[in-house]
């Protein structure tokens, strides 16, 4: 008989061990799901895991994929510690795209330096616009930042459609519902010569960092740990659990605009209905993969990358539907939580008690 | 006055997927059990509801393999957050991600097929009165049973032994566990039974409301269910009023876009749901603060009985 | 004719959890009619036993009887069946339930409600305990909670009946109530298995006394001829050194000032503070007495700046109107706080103890440097606390939840007074901590005070109080008695003021 039983202390190997775990669990249900459609196992998962990235195009557009998640995986992740539930980054998202993408339509003609920083201000500011209202209704009524943010990601969605749809229709794009397509100034040169990587995985990367050195050594860093993990104790610290709201909601909300002004600026070139394949979903996963590590985050990212371009040559390649690409990610994320367990407790194979009679 | 009724009618209809998933997504919280995934298990629900209609031919079966589907997620959600202790809020975001991608996984070759609508329940007679007929004898199973499950979970949680043992787990789950009620199996219960309406709304949607199959046709509505968990304190009965509201927002603004009603494009008024959520939400928690004291005390809390 | 079997038997019982041995072949009987204290200090292993009787847990070896029969009592259902009954020390209550259904939950029989309300105004009569079967549970005192759970027991008529600790949150004369009627249950004929660590009581109700030390039987004995200290012997393992009183230190200046302080509650079941008024004076340990959830977690809130008062004033440190500050900013000042509450609110289960050492410490300390943490100053903190107060850990990098309550609480105490704290606010210091943890907590405060801090010890335990403060006062619905001079003090006055009979006096201060 297994028992199951509380370790006494987290297992530090565990919590290295399980992200890895959960993808070969992951990778053994993907095969099993190729068989059940039909496929070659094999063949499949070669098409999904490995040609994506035998080539240096493929090798850049896994990180060119990747920074949208880096970005949004990483200020998901500073929320989550804390607590604070923001599930509508791929609204703040659409924000940033809409008003990077905004300043770039305005300054459609203007051929300057300043264009494309002033993109990044409006970006960030956009995306932390739209978490800002979550963040106050949380703060100040205690109203559910969940459900808040996610509606606010179907609002950011319609709001971009209105737009190119509307006002910011391309005049000479034959009636398409796409923008025109941004100035020179505007765009995001690649940075390697024969693939479309722009210099945002290098701001994903020192983001990072950045996010690292303030949760791992600075006091306001351990202040969102303590917060989400015993809200009573961090009230006894004088630790606020408004600033955590507030300083996460931005975090994330700003990051999350960059990433879509990186889309729009990067390899879209332009503002169109869909700016993002559901990233700032995609970003949860990330975040949680990522053990709510900016460092476990990057890696993370590149994983869950590989996923999206992974479903994409597996359609072309393999004629596999892309919607396995959710399925993975989801999988995924299923079998980290089971397996996250085996960090808090241990099963211990125990002799069968000697059912003894009476009673 | 014929209008009137017609409007009456798609009220109702954009009410009844809200009603069934609220519903459960209710019991599941007053035994504690916090469910994210509801939108996730509606798309299942939907998804596998239609498959089996479409390929047997019969609405009872497709209805049955749709409630099938949701009761199996809920398990599975049940499996990680009350067998393994997983975080519910992350389980919950993971059902729904995974109920999106296999949802459209299994949609993909739908798309775009047409499937019969469920049968109307005409009641010979009654059906035919003028405004009553069409107004209260003239809609499909799914929609009468929206409206029964609300009595009868009113009924089971405040006049049962069952549902007084099912609040106690939800109020105070060592305690429960302490005068020897089984906690796990009771969220299990609960639980499964919220992906089971979960399914029957999804369900609702792809056979009745708009018969196909589209991806992510669900918009949002499994969290609109959820916010009108909170939004009835957690009381079956308000719900009703609660969903019926939605409803009313979803038609109000379908027909100012079919009207062309007010100078906006269409997408502003799309948005009004989701405003109206985040809005409700807000009155809400203006309201005095009573709202965080109806919720059940172990909402989303783990538990692991000690062995 | 054979003597009557015992109504309770265990024999060899055997008890694990990771990493302790809770109980080791305990044997036990409990004879018909007869009230058995069960003594231990805390972690003895006597609630787990209880909880093996009333089969929330399985033994891992070892037989039980009951009436002469084996039985096996694989749930309380089980248990309830057998004719088992069981007042909690942590109540099993549901807040948000009306009492009927709090009671028909505990129950095996079924019941309509109407009938259900009937015997509970019979039972509640006729054992004078009156309770409205239609209030919801969070609108009831913790006396009246109690009630619910007796009530419980008796209105399935039990042959046991199993009181877990019950009077750590009555009043005396409360108390004086209870044992009336336990005393009543037995001469009836039910016997009663009663648990406790206060050996007056168990002098004053119980016939015979088995006693628990380190999940052992080590003595079984009859506490109406044993003398206290001889059992106290037993129980803690050593012999007994008492805590000498205290010199009074009264004419010394006042070092806080707390002046007409009210306080509205956070959550509709809390207490609020009603002009509450006290000196706290440089070198004197005050104590704060009174039932629980009469306003001590409010009163030790404001009091830490958790949450802040309306008026700057109403809280004063030396000249300073420190009311509306924070809790760091109040750190600065000098008030350094060890809430009542280890796990999650005096520390963090799930970090380590350097972490733990940091969460208090870094407003008072230098363990900042541009707002990055110092973190070998913080480990070397840590390490200091470990030290000096004998906390037993393998090392600061271990979390905090891994350590035992002893040990985490002499750490807590440690963190808190070496940071060199003017004033003090200690709330149930060695509630839930073995013996010895306890005695070097007592006698850490003690040294603290005589260095000069102004120390403020808010608890439930009278006992601790009259052994520990100088002068003090009594906490009722939110309001402060006057403050006595605890060696001329008359216990009688304080519990009239604990039960609320006496109104309270506001006094002192301005």
């Amino acid at each position: 008989m297994l028992r199951i039983e509380a370790r006494p202390e987290p297992s530090r190997t565990m919590q290295l061990a399980t992200p890895f775990l959960a993808v070969a669990l992951t990778v053994v249900s993907g095969a099993v799901l190729f068989a059940l459609l039909g496929r070659d196992p094999v063949v499949s998962l070669h098409a999904f895991f490995v040609t994506p990235i035998s080539s240096l195009y493929g090798l850049g557009e896994l990180a060119l994929k990747a920074t949208p998640l880096i970005l949004i995986g990483i200020g998901l992740a500073a929320g989550f510690r804390a607590n604070v539930w923001n599930i509508g980054a791929e609204g703040q998202l659409v924000l940033g795209a809409i008003c990077g993408g905004g300043v770039a339509l305005w300054f459609w003609e203007v051929d300057a330096p300043w264009v494309f920083p002033l993109m990044v201000v409006a970006a960030v500011a956009g995306g932390m616009v739209w978490a800002a209202i979550p963040a106050f209704l949380k703060t100040r009524l205690e109203v559910n930042e969940i459900l808040v943010s996610l509606m606010l990601t179907y609002v950011a969605v319609l709001l971009l459609s209105t737009l190119v749809y509307g006002p910011w229709k391309d005049p000479e794009g034959f009636n398409f519902p796409q923008s025109r397509m941004f100035g020179e100034a505007a765009l995001m040169a690649p940075i390697l010569d024969g693939t479309r990587l722009h210099a945002g995985i290098l701001v994903a990367l020192a983001v990072a960092l950045a996010a690292w050195l303030w949760q791992a050594r600075t006091l306001s860093g351990f202040a969102l740990k303590v917060v989400g993990l015993a809200p009573a104790a961090a009230r006894f610290a004088g630790f606020r659990r408004h600033r955590a709201v507030w300083s996460t909601l931005l975090l994330g909300g700003g990051l999350a605009g960059l990433a879509g002004l990186f889309e729009v600026a990067g390899p879209i070139g332009q503002l169109v209905p869909e700016v993002s394949p559901g990233y700032g979903f995609t970003g949860i996963i990330v975040a949680f993969l990522g053990r709510l590590h900016p460092f476990g985050v990057v890696l993370a990212g590149f994983l869950v990358a590989l996923s999206y371009i992974g479903g994409e040559v597996a359609q072309i390649e393999a004629g596999l539907p892309q919607a396995v690409t959710g399925v993975f990610q989801g999988m995924l994320l299923f079998f980290l939580l089971a397996t996250d367990f085996l960090i808090r407790y241990r099963l211990r194979r125990v002799p069968r008690r000697r059912a003894a009679e009476g009673g | 006055m014929e209008p009137i009724v017609a409007t009456t009618v798609s009220v109702i209809a954009a009410a009844t997927p809200l009603l069934l998933a609220a519903n459960g997504e209710l019991v599941a919280e007053k035994a504690g059990v916090l469910n994210l995934g509801v939108e996730g298990m509606m798309l299942v629900g939907a998804v596998s509801g239609f498959a089996v209609a479409l390929t047997t031919g019969s609405a009872s079966l497709g209805i049955l393999a749709a409630a099938l589907a949701g009761g199996v997620l809920a398990l599975l959600f049940g499996l990680l957050t009350l067998g393994l202790m997983a975080n519910q809020v992350a389980t919950g975001l993971a059902l729904t991600i995974f109920g999106v991608g296999v949802s459209s996984l299994v949609g993909a070759g739908y798309v775009g097929t047409p499937v019969a609508r469920l049968p109307r329940l005409d009641l010979p007679g009654l059906s035919d009165l003028p405004v009553v007929g069409p107004l209260l004898f003239g809609h499909d199973a799914l929609v009468y049973l929206s409206v029964a499950m609300v009595a009868l979970t009113a009924w089971f949680l405040h006049r049962t032994r069952g549902g007084m043992i099912l609040r106690a787990c939800g109020e105070n789950d060592e305690a429960a566990h302490a005068l020897g009620y089984p906690v796990i199996a009771v969220r299990f219960g609960a639980v499964v039974f919220g992906g089971v309406t979960s399914g029957l709304a999804g369900a609702f949607l792809s056979l009745s409301y708009t018969p196909m199959w589209a991806e992510g046709m669900t918009a949002g509505r499994g969290w609109i269910a959820l916010a009108l968990v909170v939004f009835a304190s957690w009381r079956p009965w308000r719900l009703l009023i609660g969903a019926y509201l939605f409803g009313g927002v979803t038609i109000l603004q379908l027909h100012a876009q079919g009207l062309g009603l007010f100078a906006v494009p269409s997408q502003v008024l799309s948005m009004l749901p989701y405003l109206a959520t985040i809005l409700v939400l807000t009155l809400i928690a203006t309201g005095s603060g009573r709202g965080r004291l109806d919720a059940p005390a172990c909402l989303g809390k783990p538990f692991h009985p000690p062995a | 004719m054979t003597p009557a079997p015992s109504r309770l038997e265990l024999r060899g019982i055997t008890k694990r959890f990771p990493g302790v041995l809770a109980n080791d072949r305990v044997d036990l009987d409990v004879r018909p009619g007869e009230i058995h204290a069960l003594l231990g200090e805390n972690g003895a292993g006597k609630s787990t036993l209880v909880k093996i009787v009333y089969g929330v847990l399985q033994p891992d070896e070892g037989e039980i009887f009951w009436e002469g029969a084996r039985v096996e009592i694989r749930s309380p259902h089980r248990a309830r069946r057998l004719g088992i009954g069981m007042v909690f020390q942590h109540f099993t209550l549901f807040e948000a339930l009306s009492v009927g259904e709090n009671i028909a939950l505990g129950l095996e029989e079924r019941l309509e409600r109407g009938r259900l309300e009937r015997r509970i105004r019979e039972v509640s009569e006729s054992y004078g305990l009156p309770l409205d079967p239609g209030r919801d549970v969070h609108t009831l005192s913790v006396g009246e909670r109690q009630r619910i759970e007796i009530l419980r027991c008796l209105l399935q008529s039990p042959r046991l009946l199993v009181m877990d600790e019950p009077t750590s949150v009555l009043t005396p004369q409360e108390v004086d109530r209870l044992f009336a009627t336990l005393r009543r249950l037995a001469a009836e004929g039910c016997s009663i298995l009663y648990i406790s660590h206060k050996l007056e009581e168990v002098k004053a109700l119980c016939e015979r006394a088995t006693i628990l030390r380190g999940g052992k039987v080590v003595a079984v004995c009859d506490p109406r001829v044993e003398s206290a200290r001889s059992m106290a012997e037993i129980m803690v393992g050593t012999a007994i050194r008492e805590t000498a009183r205290p010199a009074t230190r009264l004419k010394r200046a006042p070092r806080l000032v707390v002046d007409r302080l009210s306080l509205a509650p956070e959550s509709p079941f809390g207490t609020p503070l009603r002009e509450i008024s006290f000196l706290l004076r440089r070198g004197e340990i005050f104590g704060i007495a009174g039932v629980a959830g009469n306003g001590q977690d409010e009163l030790l809130a404001a009091l830490s700046g958790e949450r802040p008062v309306a008026e700057p004033g109403m809280i004063r440190i030396g000249e300073a109107r420190v009311g509306r500050l924070g809790p760091a900013a109040r750190r600065r000042l000098g008030i350094c706080v060890i809430p009542e509450e280890r796990n999650g609110h005096a520390a963090v289960p799930e970090l380590s103890l350097a972490e733990n050492a940091l969460l208090s410490a870094h407003a008072r300390l230098q363990l900042l440097r541009l707002g990055f943490v110092r973190r070998r100053a913080v480990a070397a903190f840590a390490r200091r606390i470990v030290e000096r107060f004998d906390v037993r850990t393998p090392g600061i990098e271990v979390t905090a939840g891994s350590l035992s309550g002893g040990n985490l609480q002499k750490f807590v105490v440690g963190r808190e007074i070496l940071q060199n704290p003017e004033i003090l606010i200690a709330a149930q210091p060695t509630w839930g901590v073995d013996a010895g943890a306890a005695a070097a907590i007592r006698a850490a405060l003690l040294e603290l005070a005589e260095r000069g801090t102004a120390v403020l010890v808010i608890s439930q335990d009278l006992d601790e109080l009259l052994g520990l403060t100088d002068r003090l006062a009594v906490i009722h619905a939110g309001r402060l008695s006057r403050s006595f001079e605890t060696r001329q003090v008359e216990i009688g006055r304080i519990g009239m003021l604990m039960a609320g009979v006496e109104e309270p006096v506001p006094a002192e201060a301005g």
